[in-house]
C-alpha cells in the first residue's frame, strides 16, 4: 500500500509557517520521497493566516490533493479555521498545553498532540523565532520525519548565518523531539513518513523558479518586469540565472514599460519576456496589440491571481483567459499557452518561447499564484534533449534590392531584419502597413496583410500538439481542463477510473487558437463535456462554445482556491447519475 | 542567417544624409517645423558615420512621431507615449548600437510623461529628441503640455489654455540627464550643432526642438520665434555646463519671452556632465558575476538539486 500523506501546517503569517513546510518538503525530497506543496498566505507581509501544506509518497503525486492526515496548528486561528477539516483519522499537533492561545475541543477519532512550540521557544531557549523548529522535532519524532535529512536541509539554509546558528535549530528540534518522549510515551501513531530512498537525479523547483529556469533554457536573454504579486519572484530568480547566461533583467517603471522594453529587446533579435498578473495584463493590452501588429515575437507570462481589479493578490484564480485570449482591441491574433504543473513550467515556457520566434508572434504563457508557489521535484533537465527553434533572420537584400519585412509569404511569416544584417533595416510600425513597412490604408493592403496575420496560425493545432486523451471512445463523461486544474482532474479521472466508471479527460496546454478539431473530436467520442476551472464565468468552457460545436458543462469555483480532486470527483459522480443537466456548484474548501 | 554577435555601428565610407532617409513621402503638412528635424537627424548620422543597419529610431504617435518612417535606420514607431521604453529595451538588448527617440510634446510630457525620468535618472546612453509644436496636431488641435496659457484648443476650455506649460529642461536637469539642451528647428546650424552633441554625449541626452505647427499653432510661428531666438551659450552668458543649480536657473527663464514682449527664446545647451552610464554599471555586475555567453548548465542545475 502506497504512502500518501499531507502535513499542513498553519498559523500567523511572519512565525514560521511557511519555512516549516518549506523545511518538511526539502528532508522528504532529500529523504527521496515524492512531494508536492501548496501553499496560501495574505497579501500583508506580516500577520494574517497562512498555511503551508506539504503532500508526501513514495510514488508519483499527481496534485496537491484533498485536504491532510496532519495539522500542525501554531495558533487558535489555525485551529478554528480548520476545526471542520478535523475529521476522524486525523491527528493534531498544536501550541499547548501551555503557552498557546487556545485550547482545542475533543474532536472524534482525531488524535492530539499538545507540544508546547511557544512556551519552549520563549522559556527555554528564549527565542520565540524558533517555535517552528520545535514543532518540526515534534513532527520528527511522532511521524517520522527523517532527522538527518532536516538537519541537513537546515544547515544548508543557515551556514551562511554562522555554526552556532545552525546548531541553535538543532537543539530546537531535539527539545520538540524530547517533549514527545517525555509526555508521549506509549503513543501510537496512525500517520508515518515513507521509508527513505535513494535520491534520484532530480532538481527541486517552485513553478515561478521553473518558469525562470524554461526561459533561460530557451534562450532567454532579457527580462522587463515590474513588480506585481504573485510574479515579481519569476524575475528574482532570472536576476540570479541571467548572472550565468550574460543575459539582462530591468525593472521598468509599470507594466506598460515592462512589455515595451520587451518588444524593443525582442526588435534587436535578443529573445525576450516579462511577467506579470492580472492589473499588468490590463495595463498591456495596447502593447500586445503592438507586437501583433509589428509582428515581433515576446512571450508574456500571467500568473494569475484573483481579479477583477487588485482583487485577491495572492489568491489562486484562472479568470484572465479572456483578457489573454481576446484582449487588445482589432483582430488581434496571438497563441496562449496554460501551465499545469511545475514541469510544465520548464518545458510549456520553451514551448512558448519557440513558437513565439517562429510565428513572430506574442505567445501568453499563463500560471497561477497556488502554482507560482508550488514545489515539486522534477528529473533534472537535460540541456541536451531541448529543440530550440530560432527566429527566422532575413539575408541581406542584393544590390539595388529592397529589403521587404512584410513580405506576403504563404505561411504568414516574414524573414525579419535586426541591426548588424546589413540593408535589412525596417521601421516596424503599429500602423496598417505595406510589405515595405510603410504605412498604407488601401483595401488590397488591409485584406492582404490582415489574413497574412491571421494565416500565420493556420494548422497551429496540427503543428504543435502538446493535447493529452485519457479514457476511451465512449466513455459517459469528458473532462476538459486547463492549468493547474489538469493536475487535480487527472487525480480525480484516476480515482474515477479505478473505480470503474467510464470517464475520459482532455488536457490542452494551448488554449488559443483553440485546439478545435481535437476538441470536437473528444466531445464526440464522449456522452457529455464538462470543463472544471477556477473562474466564475467558466471562460474556457465559453471560448470552447464560441470556437467549437460543443456546448460544455460548466463546473466553476472562485473562491480563491485551487480546486482539489476530491471535487472534480463529486462532479462527475453527480453528471454519471444524472441524465442530464448542470454540474453541481462548487463548494468544498482547503482553508 | 544568424544574428551577428557583434554590430558594426560606423560606416568606414561616408554615406550622405540623403543615404538615411527612406523613399517614403512625408506626410507633414507644408511649413512643418518636423521637416528640418528629419533633415538634420539624417545629417547628424552621417557625420556621426552611422552604419544605417546599426542605429535604431523610435518613437510614439503624432505628427513628429512619423519621423522614423522616413529615414534610412532601423526604426520603431510604437504605441503613443511608450517610445521612450521602447527604446530602453532596444538599447539593453544591444548596447553598442546609437538608440534615438524622436517624439512630440504630447508623447514625451503627456501621455509618457511617466517614461522619461527612469533613463534619465540611470543615465543610459540614448538620445531624446523631442519635437515641440506645444501642440497636439494630429488628433487637431488639442492643448499639450508645453502650450502656452490662452492657447486654443478644441478640448480646453472655451477661452483657450488654463495651464501654464511645464518646463522641460527644468524636468530633465531634474530627472537626471546628462545632456540638456533646447533648439529651434528653423535654424539647421545650431540644431545640427546640438543634435551632433547629442549623440556624441555618452550618457542620457535630451534636446527639446521648438519645431513650429503651422496648421494649429498660430501663436509659436517662425514669425514669432524668429527675431527672439537667442543662444545662451555665446558671449559667457552659460558656459558653466556642469553646474546644476546655474543650469536650474537659467532653465528657468525658458518661458520669459510668454511674459514679456522683449524677452528672447532661448536655444542652447543647458547641462552637460559626464558620469557613468548604465550599461557600464551592468557590465561591471556580469564581470563579477563571470556572465558568459556559453553557460555552464550542469553548474546552473546543481543550484535546485534538493
Amino acid at each position: 500500500m502506497a504512502i500518501d500523506l499531507t502535513i499542513k501546517v498553519a498559523g500567523e503569517g511572519g512565525e514560521g509557517v511557511i519555512s516549516s513546510g518549506d523545511f518538511i518538503m526539502q528532508a522528504a525530497t532529500r529523504a527521496g520521497m515524492e512531494v508536492v506543496t501548496f501553499k496560501s498566505f495574505p497579501a500583508e507581509i506580516k500577520g494574517g493566516y497562512a498555511l503551508s501544506q506539504v503532500r508526501i509518497s513514495d510514488q508519483k503525486i499527481p496534485s496537491q490533493g484533498d485536504g491532510f492526515d496532519i495539522l500542525v496548528a501554531f495558533n487558535g486561528e489555525a485551529y478554528e479555521v480548520n476545526k471542520p477539516l478535523l475529521t476522524p483519522g486525523t491527528i493534531m499537533v498544536w501550541d499547548g498545553p501551555k503557552g498557546g492561545d487556545f485550547e482545542p475541543e475533543e474532536h472524534d477519532g482525531v488524535q492530539m498532540f499538545a507540544v508546547p512550540m511557544s512556551d519552549i521557544a520563549k522559556n527555554q531557549l528564549k527565542n520565540y523565532i524558533a517555535k517552528n523548529m520545535v514543532a518540526m522535532g515534534a513532527v520528527v519524532e511522532l511521524f517520522g520525519l527523517p532527522e538527518e535529512s532536516l538537519k541537513s536541509s537546515i544547515h544548508d539554509k543557515f551556514i551562511k548565518k554562522g555554526q552556532e546558528v545552525v546548531d541553535f535549530n538543532y537543539q530546537a528540534i531535539e527539545l520538540g523531539r524530547a517533549w514527545i518522549r517525555e509526555n508521549y510515551p506509549d503513543r501510537k501513531v496512525t500517520q508515518s513518513f515513507p521509508e527513505s530512498k535513494e535520491q534520484k537525479d532530480l532538481v527541486i523547483l517552485e513553478g515561478n523558479q521553473a518558469l525562470a529556469l524554461g526561459a533561460v533554457m530557451a534562450g532567454c536573454r532579457f527580462y522587463g518586469a515590474y513588480p506585481i504579486t504573485p510574479a515579481t519572484s519569476v524575475g528574482n530568480h532570472l536576476v540570479d540565472l541571467m548572472h550565468h547566461v550574460n543575459g539582462t533583467v530591468y525593472q521598468a517603471e509599470d507594466e506598460i514599460s515592462a512589455l515595451a522594453t520587451v518588444i524593443g529587446a525582442s526588435f534587436t533579435g535578443v529573445k525576450s519576456m516579462t511577467c506579470t498578473a492580472g492589473p499588468g495584463i490590463s495595463l498591456m493590452q495596447e502593447l500586445i496589440g503592438l507586437a501583433i501588429m509589428s509582428e515581433v515575437p515576446v512571450v508574456i507570462g500571467d500568473i494569475q491571481r484573483g481579479g477583477p481589479s487588485t482583487g485577491m493578490p495572492t489568491k489562486h484564480d484562472q479568470g484572465d483567459l479572456f483578457a489573454c485570449c481576446l484582449g487588445s482591441h482589432g483582430d488581434a491574433p496571438r497563441i496562449v499557452l496554460a501551465v499545469a504543473d511545475v514541469s510544465d513550467c520548464v518545458y510549456l515556457t520553451i514551448d512558448a518561447f519557440n513558437l513565439a520566434e517562429k510565428y513572430q508572434t506574442p505567445v501568453m504563457l499563463l500560471s497561477d499564484a497556488s502554482l507560482s508557489i508550488q514545489t515539486e521535484p522534477i528529473p533534472r533537465p537535460d540541456m541536451s534533449k531541448v529543440k530550440l527553434v530560432a527566429r527566422e533572420f532575413a539575408e541581406p537584400p542584393a544590390e539595388g534590392e529592397h529589403f521587404n519585412r512584410y513580405q506576403i509569404t504563404a505561411s504568414g511569416v516574414s524573414p525579419m531584419g535586426a541591426p548588424g544584417i546589413p540593408g535589412t533595416n525596417y521601421a516596424a510600425t503599429g500602423l496598417e502597413h505595406a510589405e515595405d513597412s510603410g504605412p498604407r490604408t488601401n483595401i488590397e493592403t488591409r485584406n492582404a496583410m490582415t489574413e497574412k496575420r491571421w494565416r500565420k496560425f493556420d494548422g497551429i493545432e496540427d503543428a504543435f500538439t502538446p493535447i493529452e486523451r485519457e479514457g476511451e471512445d465512449g466513455d459517459d463523461l469528458g473532462i476538459i481542463s486547463w492549468g493547474m486544474t489538469q493536475s487535480v482532474t487527472r487525480e480525480a479521472v484516476a480515482r474515477l477510473r479505478a473505480q470503474g466508471h467510464k470517464v475520459s479527460a482532455l488536457y490542452p496546454k494551448m488554449l488559443w487558437p483553440i485546439p478545435q478539431k481535437q476538441i470536437e473530436a473528444f466531445a464526440k467520442s464522449v456522452k457529455k463535456v464538462v470543463v472544471p476551472e477556477a473562474n466564475f464565468q467558466g471562460q474556457f468552457a465559453d471560448l470552447i462554445k464560441m470556437r467549437t460545436n460543443v456546448v460544455p458543462i460548466k463546473f466553476n469555483a472562485y473562491r480563491g482556491e485551487p480546486l482539489i480532486p476530491k471535487e472534480i470527483e463529486n462532479m462527475a459522480l453527480n453528471l454519471l447519475q444524472q441524465a442530464a443537466g448542470a454540474a453541481p456548484k462548487a463548494r468544498l474548501a482547503i482553508h | 542567417m544568424a544574428l551577428p554577435a557583434t554590430l558594426n555601428v560606423h560606416v568606414t565610407e561616408p554615406l550622405k544624409p540623403k543615404d538615411y532617409r527612406s523613399e517614403i513621402v512625408p506626410t507633414w503638412c507644408p511649413g512643418c517645423g518636423d521637416f528640418g528635424v528629419v533633415g538634420a537627424l539624417a545629417k547628424a548620422y552621417a557625420e556621426q558615420l552611422y552604419e544605417p543597419s546599426s542605429v535604431t529610431t523610435v518613437s510614439g504617435i503624432g505628427c513628429s512621431s512619423r519621423l522614423p518612417l522616413w529615414m534610412n535606420s532601423f526604426g520603431i514607431h510604437s504605441c503613443h507615449g511608450r517610445a521612450v521604453p521602447v527604446a530602453i529595451g532596444a538599447h539593453l538588448a544591444r548596447p553598442e548600437m546609437p538608440v534615438v527617440v524622436t517624439i512630440g510634446d504630447g508623447d514625451c510630457f503627456s501621455i509618457g510623461g511617466g517614461h522619461i525620468g527612469p533613463p534619465a535618472r540611470r543615465n543610459m546612453n540614448m538620445t531624446v529628441i523631442v519635437m515641440d509644436n506645444g501642440t497636439f496636431a494630429l488628433t487637431k488641435n488639442q492643448n499639450s503640455p508645453t502650450s502656452r496659457v490662452g492657447l486654443p484648443g478644441s478640448l480646453a476650455s472655451g477661452m483657450g489654455n488654463l495651464d501654464e506649460p511645464m518646463n522641460p529642461i527644468e524636468l530633465m536637469i531634474t530627472y537626471g540627464a546628462t545632456f540638456v539642451a533646447q533648439t529651434y528647428s528653423a535654424n539647421a546650424k545650431h540644431m545640427g550643432l546640438i543634435i551632433n552633441q547629442a549623440l556624441s554625449h555618452k550618457g542620457f541626452s535630451f534636446v527639446n526642438v521648438l519645431s513650429p505647427c503651422p496648421t494649429y499653432n498660430k501663436v509659436d510661428t517662425f514669425a514669432y520665434f524668429k527675431p527672439r531666438i537667442h543662444d545662451i551659450n555665446e558671449e559667457g552668458e552659460h558656459t558653466t555646463l556642469t553646474d546644476r543649480a546655474a543650469a536650474l536657473v537659467k532653465a528657468g527663464e525658458l518661458y520669459e519671452h510668454h511674459k514679456r514682449e522683449d524677452a528672447p527664446v532661448p536655444v542652447g545647451v543647458y547641462y552637460k556632465v559626464d558620469k557613468p552610464v548604465y550599461a557600464e554599471k551592468v557590465a561591471k555586475v556580469r564581470e563579477y558575476y563571470k556572465a558568459t555567453d556559453n553557460p555552464q548548465w550542469d553548474e546552473i542545475l546543481d543550484r535546485f538539486k534538493p
